[in-house]
């Protein structure tokens, strides 16, 4: 056998999962949605003209897009004192942030039911503090899933910008500020444009990790806040239009694929090392 | 550079919020209540027992359970190998390879439970549990792959070519001497693909059926029934999971890894 044969053989298992599984099941999602009669792209026209489906779009955008911002700072700030702290309380901190993010998605949900339920715990305590005389209706609002969702990201982040900063030689910093740069300008102008490519990254894997959430939007926001996910399973198992969910899956494949190579395309550009 | 003390307390104020929710888990689960109360009034495990005498938990825990070690198995099966030529071959394979076997990450994973639900448990008439390892085998691939190729890439092949020109069989030299080498590797792949199939909704949702289904998804009708605390202590035990999970992943690769 030559190597080839023989690393195309050993590949061959693999690659045939991926294919009949993934490639076929996901090409025929993507195909169904063409084989409208009254046109290839009628199904979209229904989607784009439809004012529920474009609440929902819109809704799943600006939750992604917020627990992206919110998870950007929180985890870089977070993610700068873990890198630079002493090596004993670092891997404590590493602990911490891993903990939350191999714990499943119920369970974290679930917590956040808990609290911001009608007798939940901010409840209580904003009553026991006499900030408010009755307790509020916090779940099944966009505020209940975006918070929700950003205790789902923030580890995520977190690991992923501790690996970014510590990957940035402290010379560099050092050598900035023999030059006379003040600490706030060696920041944006040398550790910053390094940080980038990974501030990308991570962004990259909490918006698709949010847009395309199903547990979180179904546990805290329910059928008034619809998202994709739920839009999704609710078309395919509760009304069993499989047509309307297949055209639901290919936007949301086309949002997160197109998210992932432009991004990936910018970070490239704007890494100044392989630059 | 001085980390500045405002920045010391936020980084402080993010873990508590982190950490935080766990904590009132753990304290609802022990409340003798049988409503979702924290702090619990007063304590009592009979919560955890009440999971024990649910039989749709007890049933699920062990889907579950067979379900991650069945379909990590299946997923290594198959996954080491396309890692050991994509790392041994490196010139004989198009680059691209390494991209499928992540697509199951890429694509969204609501989209690949809907699509095998049509296409494999209704389209090919499997079974719901074959499907369910299908389906679980897929989302846990690029862990196997991409795990085990981290270790493999650092492994020297120039052993294993000495004890193949040594006289040693092809697949001899592979058990005994490429293996043991990426153990680490292995079996920090496994856990973390372990970890991912327990814990998943997005595909099993999918795919559960009558008189099948996992814990997760089993979490899930419950609490849309019942707002006991039975979900707490069933969350703590998960939790007791993921510190085994940590525990061995410390051990074998270390934690930081994960920083990578």
């Amino acid at each position: 056998m030559t190597p080839r044969l023989r690393a195309w053989a050993l590949s061959a298992p693999a690659l045939f999962l991926v294919a009949l599984f993934l490639g076929l099941p996901v090409l025929s999602t993507l195909a169904t949605t063409f084989g409208d009669p009254k046109g290839p792209f009628a199904q979209y026209a229904a989607f784009f003209d439809s004012r529920f489906r474009m609440t929902v779009l819109w809704r799943t955008m600006e939750v992604a897009v917020i627990t992206t911002t919110i998870s950007v700072i929180v985890g870089f700030m977070t993610a700068w004192v873990v890198a630079k702290s002493p090596a004993r309380i670092k891997s404590l901190l590493i602990i911490a942030a891993v903990f939350p993010l191999l714990t499943g998605v119920v369970v974290r949900s679930f917590a956040w039911l808990i609290i911001l339920g009608k007798n939940g715990i901010l409840n209580d305590t904003l009553l026991w503090l006499g900030l408010i005389s009755e307790p509020l209706s916090m779940l099944y609002t966009q505020f209940s899933v975006t918070i929700a969702m950003v205790y789902l990201f923030v580890p995520l982040m977190i690991l992923t910008l501790v690996g970014v900063l510590e990957a940035i030689p402290q010379d560099l910093t050092e050598a900035a500020a023999s030059l006379g740069a003040t600490p706030a300008a060696a920041f944006r102008q040398v550790v910053l444009p390094m940080a980038v490519p990974g501030l990308i990254v991570g962004s990259v894997l909490v918006f698709t990790g949010s847009f395309t959430s199903y547990a979180t939007p179904q546990l805290l926001g329910g059928e008034r806040q619809m998202m994709m996910g739920t839009f999704l399973y609710q078309r395919a198992m509760v009304t069993f239009d499989w047509v309307g969910a297949s055209t639901i899956a290919a936007v949301m494949v086309v949002v997160t694929l197109t998210t992932v190579l432009v991004m990936s395309k910018l970070a490239r550009r704007l890494n100044p090392v392989a630059g | 550079m001085k980390t500045h003390p405002l920045l010391i307390a936020f980084a402080v104020l993010t873990f508590a919020f982190l950490i935080g929710p766990l904590i009132i888990i753990i304290g609802t689960s022990l409340s003798n209540t049988s409503y979702l109360t924290f702090p619990p009034e007063g304590l009592s495990l009979k919560w955890y027992e009440n999971i024990f005498e649910i039989s749709a938990f007890r049933r699920t825990m062990v889907t579950s359970f067979m379900l991650a070690v069945g379909g990590t198995a299946l997923s290594m099966l198959i996954g080491i190998p396309a890692a050991y030529a994509m790392a041994r071959y490196r010139y004989e394979l198009p680059a691209f390879l390494g991209n499928i076997y992540v697509l199951p990450i890429l694509i969204p994973e609501i989209v690949l439970g809907f699509s095998l639900m049509k296409s494999v448990a209704v389209g090919m008439d499997f079974p719901i549990m074959a499907a369910l390892l299908v389906g679980h085998a897929l989302l846990v691939l690029p862990y196997c792959v991409r795990v085990v190729g981290a270790s493999l890439n650092a492994f020297d092949f120039s052993i294993e070519e000495a004890a193949v020109s040594l006289g040693c069989p092809r697949w001899k030299a592979f058990f005994t001497v490429v293996l043991p080498n990426v153990r680490a590797g292995i079996i920090a792949g496994f856990i973390l693909a372990f970890i991912t199939s327990l814990n998943d909704v997005s595909i099993s949702i999918f795919l559960t059926g009558p008189g099948v289904s996992t814990l997760p998804i089993q979490l899930l009708a419950h609490m849309e029934q019942f707002f006991d605390p039975t979900i707490a202590s069933v969350s703590v035990l998960l939790m007791f999971v993921t510190v085994g999970v940590m525990a061995i992943v410390e051990r074998t690769l270390g934690l930081t890894f994960l920083t990578k």
